[in-house]
């Protein structure tokens, strides 16, 4: 078996979702890292560190700036044909780009994996994670998206594999980047993250959030969001946590003023431990939490950044 | 100009989904079904270009047992012009709709198909995707904002860093995130008027598409449950259990 792994990765480093994917590629066989960006050496150099990857093939080109579909989706296919499972990360990226991969090939592909069965069984969550499918391919060639909480993270060093540059397949020219408003913050990736503390409708405006601010920077923890605190504006949609947002399952995950839904808590009921804070007794949220705290937050939170000293 | 969208019938958001006790999947009998809400939002996302005077006619699709004829009567209330049914009691895999689409899109030659950016039943996010390859169309994927300019379209989407903003020529693919609109709940008389608006079966064979499954599901399971545990009356109990029993602090 011989595995291809689309790396997640910012031209000058590799995105930590890349080696929680190199550890399930690695139960599946030899694993192979592409790096495709624009001036990506870098990260190409820092791929053919993780520890279990045999190969690393650069495509560095203007073409792959910002991983645009149409032509990560062509670069994909031209290397196709050596690798028997193809997988990235269930990111942005690579939910954008793999289903038009599969289709090009004439392969099913199996969204969001958690596990790894055998090299053609899969088991992913369906229904916001209320239920899980275990899955069986047919396809001789296998498209997999991951779940980046469902496996460990490879170590970013230990490995060293060769680094090979491949031939850019070209510019669709229908498609274009002309604007991007990203956020800029010091703070952990949300993905990633040991801690997250996230908000809600109840934090009542997007200042407010200024008080998780505080407690993440005694706990070195990312901010998340519910999608009620997103859509009334407080904070901006890539705090999202939940069935349509992004996927968390840190160590410690502290949901304040959030009362549950079950869309949000497929996005983070993998936590290791899970604090409620909420001044609803009634809330879903209390069912999950391993320690829930029935209390006016806007008295609770700061109470708790003192107290975390 | 004209725009196509495809619709899914699925088990409500609201409903509680259940695993069947043999495990072969979730139970659907008795369950109140309802359009995707990101299909709701693509509907939506269409209306509002034909009123805005951009869109000439919007036809929607869907695909699946009869009854999906109510999913599409509802995107006609909304205020789509006509409505086609790929009828089968196969269950289609997105690969097998994206097939499908791509038959209706060569029938119809809308200049843009709107989608939803996933189902919540299978939770895939493909089709778009799989459609956009097929037809070799530039795609939007996640979209919180579209306009028409100079000729292609910008797709404003929403990526794990914030926002991005994509130029697309057309014909496109989108897919509609969570925040690209409101849809609209349709009023008593549209929906009486929905009732009379055209609507059309045809089969995957029409099409020339196989849809035999690729992926077999073995078995589906209760996801582990997670246990409630234990309320704290203060902040300062709260600290110590993560300090000293949880060890995260």
């Amino acid at each position: 078996m011989s595995v291809l792994v689309i790396a997640e990765h910012d031209n000058a480093s590799i995105k930590d979702a890349t080696l929680n994917i190199v550890t399930a590629a690695k139960e599946l066989g030899d694993v192979t890292v592409l790096v495709a960006g624009n001036g990506c050496a870098a990260a190409g150099e820092a791929a053919s560190k993780i520890d279990g990857v045999v190969k690393v093939l650069v495509a560095d080109d203007a073409a792959y700036d910002h991983e645009i579909a149409e032509n990560m989706s062509t670069l994909v296919v031209s290397l196709a044909g050596d690798f028997t499972h193809i997988l990235a990360p269930a990111t942005a990226n690579g939910r954008n780009f793999m289903p038009r991969i599969a289709a090009l090939l004439d392969v099913a592909q199996i969204s969001d994996i958690v596990k790894v069965e055998s090299a053609d069984t899969f088991v992913r969550p369906i229904y916001a994670g209320n239920a899980m499918a275990t899955v069986q391919t047919s396809d001789a060639k296998k498209i997999i998206t991951v779940r980046t909480t469902g496996f460990d993270a490879a170590a970013a060093e230990g490995g060293s594999a060769a680094v090979e540059s491949v031939a850019a397949a070209g510019d669709s020219g229908k498609s274009s980047l002309i604007g991007e408003e990203l956020s800029k913050s010091e703070r952990p990736e949300l993905t990633s993250a040991k801690v997250v503390i996230s908000g809600g409708r109840g934090m009542g405006n997007g200042e407010n959030f200024q008080l998780l601010e505080k407690v993440a920077d005694k706990l070195g923890a990312a901010i998340g969001a519910s999608r009620a605190a997103v859509d009334a504006g407080f904070v901006p949609n890539d705090l999202q946590v939940g069935q349509t947002g992004k996927i968390v399952a840190p160590e410690l995950y502290i949901a304040v003023g959030i009362s549950g839904a079950i869309q949000h808590l497929a996005g983070m009921k993998d936590s290791k431990v899970i604090v409620a804070i909420n001044k609803d007794e009634e809330a879903l949220i209390f069912q999950v939490a391993d320690y829930g705290l029935v209390a006016d937050l806007f008295e609770a939170v700061p109470e708790l950044e003192k107290e975390l000293g | 100009m004209k725009v196509l969208v495809a619709v899914k019938r699925v088990i409500d958001y609201n409903v509680n989904v259940r695993v069947k006790p043999d495990n072969t999947g979730v139970a659907t009998a008795n369950v109140k079904m309802s359009m995707n809400p990101f299909d709701e939002i693509a509907v939506e996302e269409a209306i509002r270009l034909k009123e805005a005077g951009t869109a000439t006619e919007v036809v929607v699709v869907s695909m699946g047992e009869k009854k999906c004829q109510e999913t599409i009567r509802t995107a006609l209330a909304m205020g789509a012009d006509r409505g086609i049914l790929v009828e089968t009691d196969d269950e289609l895999e997105p690969l097998a709709v994206a097939k499908i689409l791509k038959g209706i899109v060569e029938k119809e030659s809308p200049d843009m198909v709107f989608l939803g950016k996933q189902a919540i039943d299978g939770d895939n996010a493909q089709t778009g995707q799989m459609l956009a390859a097929l037809l070799d169309w530039p795609q939007g994927t996640f979209a919180s904002k579209v306009e028409l300019a100079d000729g292609g379209v910008n797709v404003k989407r929403e990526v794990d860093g914030g926002l991005q903003t994509l130029k697309l020529s057309l014909p496109a693919i989108v897919t509609s995130d969570l925040r690209l609109n409101e849809p609209r709940y349709a009023s008593l008389p549209n929906i009486m008027k929905a009732k009379k608006k055209p609507l059309e079966t045809v089969t995957p064979a029409d099409f020339g598409v196989d849809t035999a499954a690729r992926v077999k599901v073995l078995k589906v399971e209760e996801p582990a449950k997670r246990q409630a545990g234990i309320k704290v009356e203060t902040v300062s109990e709260l600290v110590d259990k993560l300090k000293f029993e949880a060890k995260v602090v």
